[in-house]
C-alpha cells in the first residue's frame, strides 16, 4: 500500500503540492489526471524519493520514503517508474539496459541477470530485440523497453508518467497493450495520463489534481462520467474538446 | 656547400639508453593518464554541482593547473616540497605534476561531456535503485567518455609531452636520456631528431590503441 498524507512540495517559492492525501491499495490501478503544471509528475517523483518534500509523509508498505534513516535505494526496488521521455541508456543494448540494475543493484550474477532480462523483454514483446541499441528501436519499443527495465527489479508498484505522450499516435496502442497486460496480472499501478479513454476503461479509481490538491477522487464512472467538482468538469470539457480541435485545425 | 654532416652512428650506439628513457616516458604517461582520469571524474561531478566545498576544491585545482606553467607545477612538487624537507624522487615528482596537470584539464573536458548528458539519465538510473556512484559508473560516465573522447586522448598525449620536463629535474625519461647522451658527443641535432621521432611514434601508438579501445567499447 502507498499512503500519501498531507504532502507538501515547493520549488523555491513556487508551491506545487499543497497537501496531497491519497492511498493506493495493493492490486489497484489509480489514474492521476489534471491540467498541465498541476503537479502530477512531481507527485510521482516524490513517491519514489527522486524529489524531496517539505511536509507530510509518504509510506510505501509502511516505510517512510523521505525519512533519512530509510535505505531509499532498497525501497526504490519496490517502485518501478517509467517516464514520458523513454530514457533508455543509449550506450547499452536492450538486453543490457534491462540486465543492468539486477546485476548492479540486486547483485545477481551476469548470467542470471541476462536470463531475467530476456524474460522481461519477452514479457513486453521485445524478445527478439535484445541485441538492438535503443537508437535502433521505435519510440513505442523504447517505451516498452523502459517498462521491461523497471519490471526486472520485480517491483510491487509501477508508476507511469504520461508514457504515451511523446509517441506517434500509431505507437500508442502497443504501449497501452503492455500496460493492460500488467494490469491483468495484478500489478499495482499509478498512472498519470491525459488519455481519458484509458482512464475510463482501466482505472479502478481516478484522482483529479488541481491547485496542488486532490480535488476529486472516485471510480472512473464517478469522476469522468459524472464529475461533481466544478474544476473537474471544466478540465474534462477541455480534454474532450481536444480531438475536435485537432480535426478543425487540420481541416482549416 | 658547407652542409651539416650527419653522424648517425653515435645515436645508434646510444639507442638502448634512449629506449630505456622512452620506457620511463611511457610508464609515466600511462600512470598520469590513469591517475588524472580517476581524480578528474569526481572533480567534474563536483564542478557541475556549482556549490559546496567539493566544488570550491576542484575549481581551485582547475584554476591552478590550467593557468600556471607546467614547469612551475613540477618545480613546486620537486623543490617546493623539498623546502619542507619532504624529498621525493624525480620520478615521483614528474608523475605527480603531470597527473596534477592532467586532472585539471580533464576535469574541464569531462564537465563539458557531462553537460551533454540529459538530466533524466540520472533520474532513470537512480529510480532503478542504483546509488549515485553506481549511476555515474554504469550510466553517466560511459556516455560522457563517448562524447569527449577526442579531447580526452589529446590531453593524454599532451601529458606525455609534459613528461619531457623531467629533464629539468634529472630524470632519465626520453628527453633526459637524450640530453645525457648528446652531452658527451655534442651531436645535438641528430639526437633530438631521433628523440622527436620516438615521441611521435609513442603519440601515434597511444592514439591508435585508444581508438581501438573506443571501437571495442562502443561497438562503432
Ligand atoms: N525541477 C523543477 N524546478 C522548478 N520548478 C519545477 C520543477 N519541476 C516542476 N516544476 C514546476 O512545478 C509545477 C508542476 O510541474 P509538474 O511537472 O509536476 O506538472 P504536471 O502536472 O506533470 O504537468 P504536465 O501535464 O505538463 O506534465 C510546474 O509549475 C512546474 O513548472
Ligand atoms: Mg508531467
Amino acid at each position: 500500500m502507498i499512503r500519501i498524507s498531507k504532502v507538501q512540495k515547493a520549488f523555491g517559492s513556487v508551491v506545487v503540492l499543497k497537501g496531497i492525501d491519497l492511498t493506493i491499495e495493493k492490486g489497484e490501478l489509480v489514474c492521476l489526471i489534471g491540467a498541465s503544471g498541476s503537479g502530477k509528475s512531481t507527485l510521482l517523483q516524490c513517491i519514489n524519493g527522486l524529489e524531496p518534500i517539505q511536509g507530510g509523509e509518504i509510506l510505501v508498505d509502511g516505510i517512510s520514503v523521505h525519512d533519512p534513516k530509510t535505505d531509499i535505494n532498497k525501497l526504490r526496488r519496490k517502485l518501478g517508474i517509467v517516464f514520458q521521455q523513454y530514457n533508455a541508456f543509449p550506450h547499452l543494448t536492450a538486453l543490457e539496459n534491462v540486465a543492468l540494475a539486477p546485476r548492479v543493484v540486486a547483485k545477481r550474477s551476469r548470467a542470471v541477470a541476462r536470463a531475467l532480462a530476456q524474460k522481461h523483454l519477452e514479457h513486453v514483446g521485445l524478445g527478439d530485440k535484445g541485441d538492438s541499441l535503443p537508437s535502433q528501436l521505435s519510440g513505442g519499443q523504447q517505451q516498452r523497453l523502459a517498462i521491461a527495465r523497471a519490471l526486472a527489479m520485480e517491483p510491487s508498484y509501477m508508476l507511469f508518467d504520461e508514457v504515451t505522450s511523446a509517441l506517434d499516435p500509431e505507437l500508442v496502442g502497443e504501449v497501452l497493450e503492455t500496460m493492460r497486460l500488467l494490469r491483468s496480472e495484478g500489478m499495482t499501478m499509478v498512472v498519470v495520463t491525459h488519455d481519458i479513454n484509458f482512464a475510463r476503461e482501466s482505472a479502478d479509481r481516478v484522482a483529479f489534481l488541481c491547485q496542488g490538491e486532490v480535488c476529486e477522487i472516485g471510480t472512473a464512472k464517478e469522476v469522468i462520467d459524472n464529475p461533481r467538482n466544478e474544476q473537474t468538469q471544466k478540465f474534462l470539457r477541455r480534454e474532450n474538446r481536444k480531438p475536435l480541435e485537432i480535426v478543425r485545425s487540420s481541416v482549416a | 656547400m658547407n652542409g651539416y654532416q650527419f653522424y648517425w652512428s653515435i645515436v645508434w650506439d646510444s639507442l638502448p639508453l634512449l629506449l630505456a628513457g622512452a620506457w620511463v616516458t611511457i610508464q609515466i604517461t600511462i600512470l598520469a593518464f590513469i591517475i588524472g582520469t580517476l581524480i578528474a571524474m569526481p572533480m567534474a561531478v563536483a564542478r557541475q554541482q556549482g556549490e559546496g566545498w567539493a566544488y570550491r576544491f576542484s575549481t581551485l585545482w582547475v584554476e591552478l593547473s590550467r593557468n600556471t606553467p607546467a614547469v612551475f607545477q613540477l618545480y613546486l612538487f620537486y623543490f617546493g616540497l623539498g623546502a619542507f624537507h619532504i624529498n621525493i624522487p624525480s620520478y615521483a615528482a614528474v608523475l605527480i605534476s603531470v597527473s596534477f596537470n592532467n586532472a585539471g584539464y580533464m576535469t574541464e573536458i569531462f564537465r563539458g561531456g557531462l553537460a551533454a548528458i540529459p538530466r533524466q539519465q540520472l533520474s532513470a538510473s537512480r529510480s532503478l535503485g542504483m546509488t549515485s556512484p553506481q549511476s555515474f559508473i554504469h550510466v553517466i560516465f560511459p556516455q560522457m567518455f563517448k562524447v569527449i573522447f577526442l579531447a580526452y586522448v589529446t590531453q593524454g598525449i599532451w601529458g606525455m609531452l609534459n613528461t619531457s620536463l623531467g629533464m629539468l629535474v634529472g630524470l632519465q625519461e626520453l628527453s633526459g636520456a637524450t640530453q645525457y647522451a648528446q652531452s658527451a658527443s655534442f651531436r645535438t641535432f641528430e639526437f633530438f631528431l631521433v628523440t622527436a621521432l620516438i615521441y611521435y611514434l609513442i603519440a601515434k601508438g597511444l592514439q591508435f590503441s585508444s581508438q581501438l579501445a573506443f571501437r571495442l567499447m562502443y561497438r562503432s
